[in-house]
């Protein structure tokens, strides 16, 4: 057993993340805020080049062949910036979708609660967006619109990984949103030991106050046991792990943002100040493919059935 | 990243079952947590039976009379023993987990000869004389004196919440021998025998009624200065040793433990109709996502350890921390389940309920963790 980062994972991460910082850093997130919700076309078609989309699909039929731990670690890369779009419904439609693996198209997809991001800039929808509603969406970079949907069917599969070795989409788009969401994290918490370590009040760096460090530390712990169990469920594909990689993703994610604001002070409740949008976002992505109480009742299930264990 | 076992360990954990499954069921009957003599023994037994098999000592370097296992066949072996529900180390605790490896690592040749085969063979055991009454987080405060007279050093003080020291034939015990130093610098290690003159033992009665601990007071002890483990007034240094060893892997067959009484609470509640409350399905839901991320982050940490030549890192405080709080968690969720049974201590649920409470506290409370976190993994400034 290594469950360690192999040296082609860590080239992985550190090109995907030289990428974005080249074309989606700071002052870029920034524009695009201030510009609204536009998809930056050019860059799509640069992550299709990089193989952002493709890195799942076979190289036989143009794609980069790799698996679910390396599609993890990009996705993990693209929460830390923020980057916006319908990445993880693009993601999936390559090999379906004529131009999703290479980033010609954009394609977006209703999630089973009837939320569809980037419903306007998508060139192909999956699913019946009939009816489709436009919400004022939370996040400035996360367009919604709302479908009505029948019956508010749940969409965490329990089901095991079917024999062609395909796990169900709702699984995917719940392990990748665990993956933005770790990312987004990980830079959260980073951001609030900066600040915390610069920012003086009482004639010292305020990250000298217990009160702050300790803040800082669960944000921390949450993130380093979020990613044990993101990169975890990566390796296993078992829907149980994906159900606790996401449970644990969105509370680093959510209570990090939460908790990164708190550090700020006034700061953080401002716009200039990015800790908004990592909380917005955060906010956003637990909507998707499933809530947190089917996740807990599947992980309640698994307890008493003894499967996966 | 690879969650899957060499032929070699999965060759290791199927040896290892085999012979837990044909010598388990020759133990004798476990004595009662009162029966310090009859625990003493049994722990010490089953070392012994370790030892006889060739698992004594897993972790331990080779020349320490170890067998030099990778920290993943250590992992396994942790996994392996609590699944098969054998003894935990009890007794043997501070000599296998923390006084022996301290020893292993900045012990002279002849101090690992006289104190670290006793432990492995399961002959003698060890306890731990860091605390005292006025230096518990601040440990580095401690006033226990030792002057040198001969070849001895002569202790005076006294040690609290000493666990095990009923039954101790050793103590690793943290002395003050130079008083004008900063309070750093001062201190040294020293290994005390249990039975040397001057020493009173006064068990004290814990809050699940047992007597897990005690204060130990010392009264002109003299201990002679061979027992010291490295240099005098170096015993700082040495004791951060014996704290990564502490906080490293202790906890791991634990993590196995609680997630087979969170399937054992899930069945009761089946059992009893408590199941059918969703917000009561929820938490019990919720921890098993905490227990198998806790699972997986042991086996980040163990790997970690593993490709750094086998030391564990500050990632035992973050462990430490989260899984502290979700023990206790365990045995509320368990006592909601019970209902008005958890109030009845006949139920093992409810001891274990109560001796949860204690993870917050021992090895470094969670506040102390914290700091270690902010300040040695993050970076953040000291307090003034
Ligand atoms: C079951 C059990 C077994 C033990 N076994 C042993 C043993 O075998 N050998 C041994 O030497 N010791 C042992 N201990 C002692 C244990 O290590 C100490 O209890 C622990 O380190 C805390 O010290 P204290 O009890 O003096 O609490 P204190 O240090 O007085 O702390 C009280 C409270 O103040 C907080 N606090 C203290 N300092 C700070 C700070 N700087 N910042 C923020 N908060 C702070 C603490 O977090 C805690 O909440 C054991 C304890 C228990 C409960």
């Amino acid at each position: 057993m290594d469950f360690q980062l192999t040296d082609d994972q860590r080239a992985l991460k550190a090109g995907v993340r030289e990428l974005l910082a080249a074309r989606f850093g700071r002052e870029r997130l920034r524009a695009a805020v201030d510009e609204g919700p536009r998809l930056d076309r050019a860059l799509w078609r640069e992550l299709g080049e990089a193989g952002f989309f493709a890195l799942r699909l076979p190289e036989a039929d143009g794609g980069v062949g790799l698996g679910l731990p390396e599609t993890v670690l990009a996705f993990e890369e693209a929460g830390r910036v923020l980057l916006p779009g319908p990445l993880i419904a693009t993601h999936l439609a390559a090999g379906v979708v004529d131009g999703a693996a290479t980033g010609e198209a954009v394609v977006t997809a209703v999630d089973g609660r009837g939320l569809v991001e980037w419903l306007a800039e998508a060139d192909v929808v999956r699913g019946d967006a009939t009816g489709a509603e436009p919400l004022r969406p939370v996040d400035p970079l996360t367009p919604l619109h709302r479908v009505p949907v029948s019956g508010g069917a749940g969409l965490i599969d329990a089901r095991p990984v079917s024999s062609t070795g395909a796990l169900p989409t709702a699984s995917l788009t719940s392990l990748f949103t665990a993956a933005e969401q770790l990312g987004t994290a990980a830079r959260t918490c980073e951001t609030a030991v900066q600040h915390a370590r610069t920012r003086e009040q009482f004639g010292q760096p305020i990250g000298a106050f217990q009160a702050i460090k300790h803040l800082c530390a669960r944000m921390l712990v949450r993130v380093e046991l979020a990613r044990a169990a993101v990169y975890a469920a990566a390796v296993t594909a078992d829907p149980v792990d994906i159900a606790a990689a996401r449970l644990l993703a969105d509370e680093a994610a959510v209570r990090g943002a939460r908790d990164c604001l708190q550090v700020h002070g006034g700061m953080g409740f401002t716009w200039e100040s990015d800790v908004h949008l990592y909380l917005k976002r955060a906010w956003t992505r637990t909507q998707r493919a499933g809530t947190a109480t089917e996740s807990e009742e599947l992980l309640a299930a698994d307890l008493v059935s003894g499967v996966g264990r | 990243m690879d969650l899957t076992y060499t032929p070699e360990e999965q060759e290791f954990r199927a040896r290892l079952r085999e012979w837990l499954a044909e010598v388990l069921p020759s133990l004798p009957p476990k004595p009662s947590p009162a029966d310090w003599p009859g625990r003493r023994a049994y722990d010490l037994g089953w070392q012994r039976m370790l030892y006889d098999a060739g698992y004594a000592g897993l972790h331990w370097p080779v020349d320490a009379g170890g067998r030099g296992a990778t920290p993943t066949q250590h992992l396994i072996y942790l996994e392996e023993t609590e699944k098969a529900g054998a003894p935990y180390v009890g007794a043997n605790f501070v000599g296998l987990l923390h006084a022996g490896p301290t020893i292993a690592s900045e012990g002279t040749p002849v101090q690992r000869a006289r104190w670290l085969p006793p432990v492995l063979r399961g002959e003698e055991v060890w306890c731990q004389g860091f605390s005292e009454p006025d230096a518990g987080s601040d440990l580095a405060a401690l006033r226990t004196r030792a002057w040198r007279d001969g070849d001895d050093y002569v202790v005076s003080g006294s040690k609290i919440w000493t666990s095990h020291a009923e039954v101790a034939d050793w103590c690793e015990l943290l002395v003050r021998t130079d008083p004008a130093a900063p309070k750093h610098r001062g201190i040294s290690w020293l290994a005390m025998p249990m039975d040397a003159p001057g020493i009173t033992v006064r068990p004290l009665r814990t809050l699940a009624g047992s007597t897990e601990f005690a204060e130990v007071f010392l009264d002109e002890v003299r201990v002679p200065v061979a027992h010291r483990v490295g240099a005098e007034n170096d015993g700082w240094r040495v004791t951060m040793v014996t704290l990564s060893y502490e906080r490293g892997t202790a906890f791991v067959g634990e993590v196995v433990a609680c997630r087979r009484v969170l399937g054992e609470v899930a069945r009761e509640a089946r059992k009893n109709g408590r199941w059918d409350d969703p917000a009561l399905r929820r938490r019990l839901g919720g921890l098993n996502a905490e227990f198998r991320a806790l699972w997986r982050l042991t086996q980040w940490n163990v790997s970690e350890a593993q490709s750094n030549g086998g030391v564990p890192g500050v990632g035992g405080s973050v462990f430490k921390l989260r899984y502290s709080h979700a023990r206790q968690e365990l045995y509320d969720a368990a006592a909601e389940v019970l209902g008005p049974e958890a109030l009845d201590l006949g139920r093992e649920w409810t001891l274990d309920r109560l001796s949860s409470l204690s993870y917050t506290i021992a090895a470094g409370t969670s506040q102390i963790q914290r700091n270690i976190v902010a300040e040695r993994i993050l970076g953040l400034p000291k307090g003034r």
